[in-house]
């Protein structure tokens, strides 16, 4: 078990303010954050990287803060592959165990067996610069497992990928770590996709700060805060002025908004999010396209209202020319509600409260 | 097109290489050449042009009024030149490595003004230097000894190791460190066991730039020895008599260019930096 009490650190890049949180062994945490929401800054503190100019680290109940890198149990794989240039496949591997004064051939033999699972048997003899990008990654990643650390930490070891490689390793993933039970992984990434993928649990910071967590069918289904909301949400959330008034809805200036099935708040102003898919073609709602791209499968089409600008997501692929007009609908069921400090206040009237 | 451009190149390193040979041709010729064949001309066929002779080169070997013995200086400038490149390596290693590595502030003085503090050393003139060095050495008794001068070396080699090794550590990525230590080494034990052994190629240079600077340095070896210790540039100058014995001086230039010849022939092949590609990417 890690925790990790009022961690605060200064002077760099993202500051971290004052972040507490409890990591239950045999989980896969995924923290999830734009860039420089602070995730790199959260495992460098773990790691004992960067400086710490409040909080404790604990393992176990144990402190870790005063302890030299070396001794905090740990591995690390980065976002950019880093592997030991002068050193073959096999011996980059063995390197952490020849560390912990593991003999060599034992160290390489068990180097030997991380490697094959990582699909990298036939290449223990190259040097890194001789393998591709998402080899080299392995190689990091057969690194830090070899180890068995209580805790292994991941930061964004896709991203520096090419799409295929990225989706062939995401798939991987959950076999490479699998039998890691007494162990706390981090994996840190920004895209919503990967971490509500890979993780049992999901984190997401921003600013320095853990903004949410949770499971990731409860955190994409309710983020508790706008900025949570935003970071969870891809493609992108739209967000839109509003206000509640004589127990109705209105956007923007004060076009009626569809409220069925929402229990509104009181008289005020609150933020009215759309998701991609509370907006459908074909309906009351007057827009203008301001932008249609292909993703895949779906178009992402931006329209432009009189209120402010959403996002509409369709299935299959379509043409829209920008500057034509478009009617749709907006479903009330997909709508979320924030009040104007952030917080999520969306009630459904068959929910409790 | 593309033939006319490989031709030109071809000529134009041709005749490169002819102006960078023929120096050492020259000097080669002349040091089996006697009085006679030298002022008879240019030539630079033996047996054909001039009758070689072996007078240059025993001249090197033999004391008295035939020539001076050169084994001494020889062995008194390599072991100046071996340890202070040695020395200065090595802590300047050291130092660099801090300077990349670690934030340094006494006031406002930082890392690059000490960086700058051991390149200033350089740019003072010799001169400047001499007089406080003999000085010092004379207070240390170590006037005119393999020592004294061993201390020189090391003040004017550890800039230039400084500065090189710097430059070379600046480019290898602070993660590769970090690395390390997350995979158990302690920081001195990142800096042996994974820094040191990616730097070859920046120990080469300095080393090799340590070792010209003190081989070839004739102005501290002039003025802080007399008669006890010799270093090779200044026993060229004992040659000198009446007549310039231009076959003896060539025979003693071969000397003295072959030991860093042989040095750079041997370490060119580490002289390169691409041994840092696959540390991060």
């Amino acid at each position: 078990m890690l925790q990790i009490d009022h961690l605060t650190t200064v002077d760099l890049k993202v500051s971290l303010d004052n972040i507490s949180f409890l990591f239950e062994a045999g989980n896969i945490y995924t923290i999830l954050g734009r860039t420089g929401a602070g995730k790199t800054e959260l495992l460098r503190a773990l790691m004992g990287l960067n400086p710490l100019v409040d909080g404790d680290i604990k393992l176990d109940g144990k402190s870790l803060a005063k302890r030299p890198i070396r001794d905090r149990d740990m591995s690390l794989v980065y976002q950019q592959f880093i592997n030991y240039p002068h050193l073959s496949v096999l011996d980059n591997v063995a390197f952490p165990l020849r560390r912990q004064g593991k003999k060599k051939a034992e160290a390489q033999s068990l180097a030997s067996e991380i490697l094959a699972t990582v699909g990298l048997s036939e290449f223990l003899q190259r040097r890194p610069a001789q393998l591709s990008g998402g080899q080299q990654q392995r190689v990091a990643l057969a690194r830090a497992m070899v180890k068995h650390s209580r805790i292994l930490m991941l930061d964004e070891p896709l991203a520096n990928l090419d799409y295929k490689l990225r989706e062939q390793l995401r798939e991987e993933f959950p076999r490479l770590v699998a039998g890691n039970d007494d162990s706390v992984i981090l994996y840190t990434t920004t895209e919503p996709r990967e971490a509500m993928e890979l993780g049992n649990t999901m984190i997401i910071m921003n600013n320095g700060r853990i903004v949410a967590s949770g499971s990731p069918a409860d955190l994409f289904a309710h983020p508790p805060t706008k900025d949570a909301a935003s970071v969870i949400s891809d493609p992108p959330i739209s967000f839109i002025s509003g206000f509640v008034r004589s127990k109705a809805l209105y956007f923007g200036e004060g076009q009626l908004a569809p409220s069925g099935g929402l229990k509104l708040p009181p008289d005020g102003p609150v933020t009215i999010a759309l998701r991609p898919d509370a907006i459908e073609p074909g309906g009351a709602f007057n827009a203008t396209i301001g932008l249609s791209e292909f993703s895949g499968s779906e178009t992402i089409i931006h329209l432009d209202f009189d209120f402010g600008r959403a996002i509409m997501l369709v299935e299959g692929i379509h043409t829209f020319e920008t500057g034509d007009a478009l009617s749709v609908s907006i479903q009330a069921e997909n709508i979320m509600l924030f009040a104007p400090n952030g917080r999520n206040i969306t009630t459904r009237t068959n929910q409790d409260g | 097109m593309n033939k006319f451009y490989h031709t030109l190149k071809t000529l134009f390193l041709l005749g490169w290489s002819i102006f960078v040979v023929f120096p050492f041709l020259w000097a080669l010729t002349t040091s089996f050449k006697d009085a006679n064949a030298i002022t008879s001309g240019a030539t630079y066929i033996p047996w054909v042009d001039f009758e070689p002779s072996t007078q240059g080169w025993t001249s090197l070997f033999t004391t008295g009024s035939k020539g001076i013995n050169i084994v001494g200086p020889f062995i008194d400038s390599a072991a100046v030149t071996l340890i202070a490149s040695c020395i200065s390596l090595m802590l300047g290693t050291l130092a660099a490595y801090g300077l990349s590595r670690f934030e340094y502030r006494l006031g406002f003085v930082k890392n690059a003004d000490i960086t700058f503090f051991f390149i200033s050393q350089r740019i003072m003139p010799p001169i400047v230097l001499a007089i406080p060095f003999f000085l010092m050495l004379k207070e240390l008794g170590a006037l005119d000894t393999i020592l004294g001068l061993v201390l020189v070396y090391i003040a004017l080699l550890l800039p230039i190791a400084v500065w090189v090794m710097s430059d070379f550590f600046s480019g290898i990525p602070k993660e590769l460190d970090e690395m390390a230590m997350t995979d158990g080494c302690s920081p001195i034990g990142a800096f042996f066991r994974v820094i040191l052994p990616n730097s070859v190629p920046g120990l080469v240079v300095a080393g090799m730039f340590c070792l010209i600077f003190g081989w070839n340095d004739f102005f501290f070896a002039f003025t802080l020895t007399f008669t006890e210790t010799q270093l090779l540039p200044v026993s060229i100058v004992s040659l000198n008599s009446s007549v310039t014995p231009w076959w003896s001086l060539s025979a003693f230039a071969l000397i003295s260019v072959a030991p860093l010849a042989c040095v750079a022939v041997i370490v060119e092949r580490y002289m390169s930096r691409g041994t840092m590609s696959g540390a991060i990417r």
